[in-house]
């Protein structure tokens, strides 16, 4: 008996192995999202029968726990053949100014991707004009959801700016809406932070901060921590107790008006609320950033050392392809990094969210590793904390400017 | 006895190779640590992953962080969180292993079957027990629904997610309030001394009891630690992993307490009875007496247990809730999210020191006592 | 040491007593008992309950009631999800077990009867390596698993977990054959055994109920354990306390599943511990009464 199981558990251990091709995809994508990755391996497939998809996924907190086994794996020597990375300095602020990546220009040229994808977004990929990744989808981080009825009965409508949303929380207050404002665990309170000061700094500001042109402690900056500690104000007490989903349950059930998060809420709202957009759910960007998209996009890089270099090149080249990113946005509920998509196949959302995509600024989100590497991302969520519980605007923009120069942003 | 020396060698060669793994894996390392704990690597991300880092001895630097490095606010709060989850967690834990073993200790029917109720938590991995009270913990349900069966509302305490906290201090002030408490000791043990007539002791204690005092009053508000004053207390989202702990730990309490009742002879009983003593008074003046060194051990096995938790607390609150946070899982998430190799040494060797303190006098107390016996 | 006895013998107490006239101090009592077995069992109820249901039927507002409908599909769905780590487990727990389990033997057979000058400070040293944080030893640990070529491999968290173990299991069996009589194995000197005739033929014969005891405590101590777990395993070698940290930190919102993973990760501790209750208390208290 112990025999059998043992035999039984060493051939768990060891399967994979032999086969003619073999491709180890990395990823935090299960569950929900697990589909759309399934769509793309199976295009994979279709193109490269003779190769076995190695599909390994790590879930749970937006990709945290994937990146802790990632980099255990980096540090270890067995770099999986391809992983993904939120696209932008999270991976080039790890693993390409560390030497582990390989440059993708050549790949970037013969396929030629300049052209499709926005230059915005090849500006946020790249350092010093070498693209480092290839992005799959792309996600918006400021868009702030309501539920419309609600928001009628109350009588309130969708605030434009901050301080206009600071009047309405006050009037949902007087209303009896304890939290007219709805956050969850820290990253979506980082999440929120990152529409508050890209809303009362401007786009242009937020790209300066990033590029070390203008720091933490200046006066503006600070001016809107305070605004973001006023906002915060309106958020439920129980913050860190809740996952976004349960923070979006809020908005359907009318516990809160408003929620600031990415539009995979859209997907949660459709797929598994069953609501209609429009009707069952409604939503505008995040009050200040209207002509603003502040982007995210998962990408796949190629980490040098990878096995088998030629089937993940292979790989990259299926989800840069028009066909792969039409196979798996409409699925994840994300739109196309390319502007050539096939927009018949995206639901009513994702159309909005496709054209503001080729007419608004892009800029890229912090908490979702576009602009800030993971040294300074990772280390933020305590200073986030610190200013819920403190609401000290100087001290946190002073700590933050302190994060900002040992990550190597500002000097 | 010439015989027996070829055995003594085969015991010895049976011991090397342990004697070799154990110096290398606990003590090499731990060395290892220490000295990575010094250096800079992982400071500079392009160097923390690199294939071949370049790494340059900074001293004590990151330990001065850890202190008052304006960054590392979450590690100091840590600190405390960890003080105060160990004293309650050790305070519940002996409190209810110790209530239980009394109940038991007078023989209730189907004893086995209530001692197996008691003790099973303690089979779980603490991840188990984490992903329950995590579900039992959420902020509108599980026990907060639990009034709702007897008509009540429910009740609204935000367990995991509290923000609020008591017993609130300055970092700035922690020199002066640890030179306070070591001094109070100190004078304790002087006048303990005085009593028993141990003049060198007494000196000694006294003298440096009045230093710590003398320096606390001249030296130590001179002393700032941070710019600003930076507070930090007992968070109220601790009690539900404190809860959680003690309902996984105390069933082992209860057996060590139970195992030392059921040592003392019914003799002793009988006794303490014929003395006219009540059962109050044979608790209070024979069972209790003889159950303080194994409440001595426990609290040591709880104390090392508790300064180095970190499962339970990543899987009942999840990695990123500051205010329940511990410097165990700090070290992991600095080491291996933050790539802060360098840093998350220091953290590690100071949870180190810490159970260091508690475990070494225990072991070599032990081990002389036995070295006297035999 | 001392103390392992009583609890060896439960059955003891004398239970049989004369039926009496029912005193208010035992209703108390029964009270406390039952007041306290309500503690401990509850969570297992909302456990059970809630992997039970299924996701839809979840609900914090109802989190207390019993499933309508039994939705048994959760543990296959859980399985399907962990069961791969069950097996990682279950391999990695036998085989690090029987490992330490001999070395501890071997250790505590050479501590204990064949004492020489420092036997004693070697045991404290050796002892002082199952108190430390591992967090301490954490980074050269990786690296020297990494230099090893055993990153990854679920053989190098066995290496692990039979080092690290090496102290419990010496502990564990230096008690215990310290209350073998030196008669016998003088006797067995007297007769010209060396020290392996004495521990073929006197030593390991009489160690079973040691080894259940090591066996069973290093089983759950490598079950349970989640440092390792974290640092040095990757996606395939992953045991089963990693992937339910996963599953419950996961995005999902639907809690059934991690509650039956969470039933399919303790079953086998449980079982141990339900079936051999006796010797794992055993084990519980040589982990803290000294030899």
């Amino acid at each position: 008996m112990k025999k059998a199981l043992l035999l039984a558990a060493a051939l768990a251990v060891t399967t994979s192995a032999s086969a003619a091709g073999k491709l180890e995809i990395f990823s935090w994508w299960s569950g929900d999202e697990g589909p759309a990755l399934e769509a793309l391996i199976k295009l994979y497939k279709q193109k490269y029968p003779s190769v076995t998809v190695d599909n390994a996924t790590v879930s749970g907190g937006a990709g945290t726990n994937a990146k802790a086994v990632l980099k255990t794996r980096m540090l270890g020597g067995t770099p999986p053949d391809s992983f993904q990375a939120h696209a932008g300095q999270e991976l080039i602020g790890t693993w390409v100014v560390a030497g582990r990546m390989e440059d993708l220009s050549s790949l970037f040229k013969s396929e030629g991707w300049d052209k499709v994808f926005p230059k915005d977004l090849v500006k946020l990929i790249s350092t010093n004009g070498k693209p480092w990744s290839v992005p799959v989808n792309v996600h918006r981080s400021n868009v702030m959801w309501y539920n419309p009825a609600k928001l009628k009965a109350w009588g309130v409508t969708a605030p434009k700016t901050w301080p206009e949303f600071l009047k309405t929380c006050s009037t949902l207050k007087a209303k009896g809406v304890a939290a007219p404002l709805v956050v969850g665990e820290n990253w979506t309170q980082q999440h929120l932070w990152e529409s508050v000061m890209i809303g009362t700094l401007g786009s242009a500001n937020w790209e300066n901060l990033w590029a070390g042109k203008l720091k933490f402690t200046d006066p503006k900056v600070v001016g809107a921590f305070t605004t973001f500690g006023k906002v915060m104000d309106c958020a439920n007490k129980d913050a860190s107790g809740l996952s976004w989903q349960q923070a979006s349950d809020r908005i359907i059930d009318g516990t809160s008006a408003f929620n600031v998060m990415g539009d995979w809420a859209a997907g949660y709202f459709t797929t598994t609320k069953k609501l209609a957009p429009n009707t069952g759910f409604g939503w505008a960007p995040a009050p200040g950033t209207t002509k603003t998209f502040v982007m995210l996009a998962d990408s796949f890089g190629l980490p040098k050392g990878a096995k088998d270099r030629a089937e993940a090149l292979n790989w990259l080249k299926v989800l840069g392809s028009k066909a792969g990113q039409d196979a798996f946005n409409p699925l994840k509920g994300s739109i196309a990094a390319r502007t050539d998509s096939d927009l018949s196949k995206y639901n009513t959302y994702s159309k909005s969210a496709a054209a503001d995509w080729k007419s608004n600024k892009i800029v890229g989100s912090m908490v979702h590793g576009a602009v800030a590497p993971e040294s300074f991302t990772s280390a933020f969520g305590a200073i986030i904390d610190q200013f819920v519980a403190s609401k000290n605007s100087a001290a946190a923009a002073a700590a933050a400017q302190q994060l900002a120069v040992r990550a190597g942003i500002s000097k | 006895m010439k015989g027996l020396s070829k055995d003594r060698l085969w015991s010895i060669a049976v011991l090397t190779p342990s004697i070799i793994l154990i110096a290398v894996f606990v003590y090499g390392f731990i060395a290892r640590s220490v000295y990575v704990s010094m250096t800079d690597w992982g400071n500079d991300p392009a160097q923390a992953l690199a294939l071949n880092p370049i790494i340059r001895f900074t001293g004590f630097a990151n330990y001065q962080d850890l202190f008052t490095g304006f960054l590392q606010g979450r590690f100091r709060q840590e600190l405390v969180s960890t003080i105060f989850f160990t004293l309650f967690f050790i305070l519940g834990c002996l409190g209810l292993g110790l209530g239980l073993a009394l109940i038991l200790d007078r023989n209730p029917r189907g004893e086995g079957l209530w001692r197996t109720i008691f003790l099973f938590p303690m089979s779980l991995s603490f991840i188990v027990t984490g992903t329950i009270w995590r579900w039992m913990l959420q902020p509108q349900g599980g026990l907060n629904q639990a009034p709702t069966l007897f008509g009540a509302p429910p009740s609204t305490f935000a367990w995991l997610s509290s923000t609020d906290a008591i017993w609130k201090f300055d970092w700035n002030k922690l020199p002066l309030l640890t030179a306070s408490v070591v001094g109070f000791v100190l004078v304790v043990m002087a006048v303990r001394a005085a009593r028993s007539g141990d003049r060198t002791r007494t000196l000694v204690a006294g003298g440096c009891a009045a230093l710590l005092f003398l320096w606390a009053l001249i030296i130590g508000p001179n002393i700032k630690m941070l710019p600003a004053p930076e507070l930090h207390g007992f968070n109220f989202a601790l009690i539900g992993i404190i809860i959680a702990a003690v309902w996984q730990m105390s069933g082992y309490t209860m057996a060590l307490y139970l195992a030392g009742l059921r040592g003392i002879p019914e003799e002793l009983r009988e006794a303490a009875k014929v003395d006219g003593a009540n059962d109050l008074g044979m608790y209070q003046h024979v069972i209790f007496p003889l159950l303080a060194p194994i409440t001595l051990s426990a609290m040591i096995v709880l104390g090392h247990i508790s300064l180095k938790i970190f499962d339970l607390v990543y899987a009942m609150a999840g990695p990123d809730n500051i205010n329940t946070s511990v410097p165990a899982l700090n070290m992991y998430l600095t080491s291996f999210r933050q790539n802060q190799f360098a840093l998350g040494a220091a953290i590690g060797t100071i949870l180190l020191i810490l159970v260091a303190f508690v475990i070494v006098p225990y072991l070599s107390s032990q081990f002389r006592t036995e070295e006297g016996h035999a | 040491m001392t103390a392992n006895a009583p609890v060896n013998a439960p059955a003891a107490a004398p239970t049989a007593a004369p039926r009496r006239p029912i005193k208010p101090g035992r209703v108390v009592m029964y009270a406390l008992l039952v007041l306290a077995a309500l503690f401990f069992l509850v969570p297992v109820y909302l456990l059970v309950a809630t992997a039970l249901k299924s996701p839809d039927a979840i609900n914090l507002s109802t989190t207390w009631h019993w499933p309508s409908a039994l939705n048994w599909a959760s543990f296959s769905d859980a399985w399907s999800k962990i069961g791969g780590n069950v097996l990682n487990s279950l391999f990695l727990a036998v085989t690090a077990t029987l490992f330490s389990a001999l070395l501890g033997s071997l250790n505590g057979y050479a501590l204990s009867k064949w004492k020489f000058r420092g036997a004693n400070t070697l045991f404290a040293l050796m002892l002082f390596g199952m108190f430390i944080p591992y967090q301490a030893v954490l980074i050269p640990l990786f690296q020297f698993i990494k230099s090893l070529g055993l990153y990854g491999s679920i053989w190098g968290l066995i290496l692990a977990h039979v080092v690290y173990g090496i102290p419990i299991t010496t502990l564990i069996f230096r008690n215990f054959y310290a209350d073998v009589p030196d008669a016998l194995i003088e006797a067995a000197t007297i007769d010209g055994a060396g020290f392996w005739q004495i521990y073929g033929r006197v030593i390991f014969p009489i160690s079973i109920p040691g080894f259940v005891v090591v066996i069973i405590w290093q089983f759950t101590q490598v079950w349970n354990e989640f440092l390792f777990a974290a640092t040095l395993t990757n996606t395939t070698s992953q045991p089963v306390t990693y992937a339910l940290s996963q599953l419950a930190g996961g995005q999902a919102v639907s809690w059934n599943l991690p509650m039956a993973g969470a039933i399919l990760a303790a079953l086998p501790t449980l079982l141990v511990y339900i079936l051999l209750g006796r010797y794992f208390v055993r084990g519980l208290l040589a982990g803290s009464v000294k030899g």
